[in-house]
């Protein structure tokens, strides 16, 4: 982003996470308010992409795994004649997806409270943050006029 | 500058022509210019992969459109995409007929290009600045307009099929009150799958994805429209009414939408959240809950499962990488059955209709053979339980509401009939009473 911005910047999905990062501008007279939540967007944000880059990638795995094991098991090899990837159809990979789910499912739970109890806190000090940029364009405005 | 030069780095092939602009437009507008472009073509590409949204319960299940997708059938897959997974008891009945109507060659053209135009778009920094002339695209997406609308449709019928003579103000308010409500539900259900949003096919171009809103901005957008519409329901329709609404919301946003990463159970809670609009359009229009809404709420409810179901069969990829817990990932046998079942009990509801007196006797007569038709595709996706069989139900499901509640509104027992008959039997009675005295 350019070096004179003022606002916040927002990337393409990233590779593994699939969430898009976003670099925080941090203005020069920025209040205890403000810093906390930069701070908790930050963390966010970096808690956001670890889970699920990890997670993505363990599925990822996992699937080449399963896909692996089941060709073997009907004696095929991961690429037939044509040099094509072989693949299975999708009832085949649902009890891969079934498995999936059912393992890590405790993993989401926690992660889905974490993650409830940080948005709910980024969104109320954003709240927070605008009412005091309200209440001092307020009073900036009322100095103006008198 | 140095924005321009980074895009000419892409070697995008539409730039060259807008550079030019760009280079001969102030500085300070060269950003904003470019971004204009770029909207205008990412708006014309959201609103053909938007199109085949699926009716959402207020809060949509989401309904979700997700799926495992192919190159070639791109196209296709998105009409099955945009739908969200969450049951959402708005019917999405001309959501097809408005992707013929909108596909004129000139817009293909533009889309085409917009498509290609996507994804280099999609690979850029973008300022996360509100732009007020794309606010309203935004908040239509951030609503889900489209699911809103099929909505609001049910809740009229609803208002439609109750036995008293139509009120035109009513109606409106009516309509609107749910409207907003819907809107607002949308938003919340939105505001809270941000990371899961983006993780799936379906749902990663949104508003909140993409960082074109701020979380704040649309909570205080769902409060904004979700407090006048309940109290307009309550106040301008009757308690009732603005009670089921905020009920609904409540069921949409806290109950469905956690569940949905919770427990298979989310799927019911989806079907209520469906079926509930139409019994607010009834009690809007006789302030009371009689067994006649019930049944609509009732044919609401037994249609979201073979919808969603059908839906959520291409979609286990995503949502078993998600995390969501779906009937079609864990308990795919059972996903199927309930599927069918709710066929069926479409076909029996029909029947139970002019029992109730809501229609006359031939609607069951009349509704036969779209019920036969989708309890057929039913059966063929329970024995089959491929791609293509929970392709064509779920199609048939995006019309087969819409033409089943027009049946049903065309079948309607005329209010005029009861009176007539009531006044008969009436007059029938004072005058057996009057030969009885006479008699002795």
């Amino acid at each position: 982003p350019p070096a004179h911005s003022h606002s916040d910047w927002i990337g393409p999905p990233d590779k593994h996470s699939n969430l898009r990062p976003v670099i925080f501008y941090v203005p020069p007279e920025e209040s205890p308010l403000e810093r906390r939540l930069r701070e908790a967007r930050q963390e966010a944000q970096a808690c956001n992409q670890r889970f699920w880059a990890r997670h993505n990638c363990a599925f990822r795995q996992e699937k080449e795994e399963f896909i692996y094991s089941r060709l073997k098991a009907k004696g095929l090899e991961m690429r037939d004649g044509t040099g094509q990837k072989a693949t299975l159809n999708a009832e085949e990979m649902a009890d891969f997806y079934k498995d999936f789910l059912s393992k890590n499912f405790r993993k989401h739970m926690q992660y889905n409270r974490d993650w409830y109890k940080r948005n709910f806190t980024i969104t109320f000090l954003m709240g927070q943050v605008a009412l005091v940029r309200a209440l001092r364009w307020l009073r900036w405005k009322k100095k103006n006029l008198e | 500058g140095l924005f321009v030069w980074r895009l000419k780095g892409a070697g995008t092939r539409h730039l060259p022509c807008h550079l030019l602009h760009l280079c001969r437009a102030p500085k300070g507008r060269l950003i904003t210019f470019q971004y204009f472009n770029f909207l205008k073509r990412m708006y014309v590409t959201q609103y053909n992969k938007d199109l085949s949204q699926r009716a959402k319960p207020k809060a949509d299940p989401v309904v979700s459109p997700f799926h495992e997708l192919l190159d070639q059938e791109k196209k296709v897959i998105h009409k099955i995409s945009p739908v969200s997974p969450v049951h959402q008891p708005w019917p999405e009945t001309s959501r097809r007929n408005e992707l013929r109507h909108v596909k004129s060659p000139a817009e293909s053209e533009a889309s085409a290009a917009a498509v290609r135009a996507e994804p280099r778009e999609d690979r850029q920094w973008k300022e996360m600045k509100l732009r007020l002339d794309e606010l309203p695209g935004i908040l239509a997406r951030l609503s889900k307009i489209k699911l809103t609308a099929l909505v609001v449709s049910t809740a009229s019928a609803g208002f439609a099929m109750a036995p008293v003579p139509f009120d035109l103000p009513c109606f409106l308010l009516a309509s609107l009150g749910t409207g907003l409500a819907s809107c607002a539900a949308n938003s919340i259900n939105q505001f809270f799958e941000v990371p899961f949003d983006s993780n799936m096919n379906r749902t990663k171009n949104r508003p909140l994805v993409r960082g074109q809103i701020s979380p704040l901005l649309a909570v205080c957008f769902a409060a904004s429209c979700g407090v006048p519409g309940i109290a307009l329901l309550t106040l301008g329709v009757n308690p009732l009414t603005g009670a089921l609404g905020a009920f609904n919301i409540f069921l949409y946003t806290c109950c469905y939408t956690p569940m949905k990463r919770m427990s298979i159970a989310n799927t019911w809670v989806g079907a209520v959240v469906g079926a509930i609009p139409p019994v607010m359009g009834w009690t809007a229009a006789t302030g009371s809950l009689d067994a006649g809404a019930l049944l609509l709420g009732g044919i609401l409810y037994s249609w979201q499962f073979p919808h969603f179901n059908a839906l959520s069969w291409g979609l286990r990829e995503d949502y078993s990488r998600g995390g969501y817990c779906m009937m079609s990932v864990t308990h795919p046998g059972l996903c199927r059955r309930v599927a069918l079942r709710h066929c069926l009990a479409l076909i029996g509801l029909s029947v139970v209709a002019p029992v109730l007196d809501v229609t006359t006797w031939t609607f069951p007569v009349i509704s036969l053979p779209i019920n036969l038709y989708i309890s057929y595709l039913g059966f063929r996706f329970y024995r089959d339980a491929d791609r293509s069989s929970s392709r064509k139900l779920f199609f048939c499901s995006l019309w087969h509401l819409p033409m089943l509640l027009l049946v049903m509104f065309t079948c309607k027992k005329s209010v005029l009939d009861k009176e007539d008959k009531g006044d008969l039997l009436g007059k029938g009675e004072s005058h057996g009473r009057a030969m009885e005295m006479r008699l002795p």
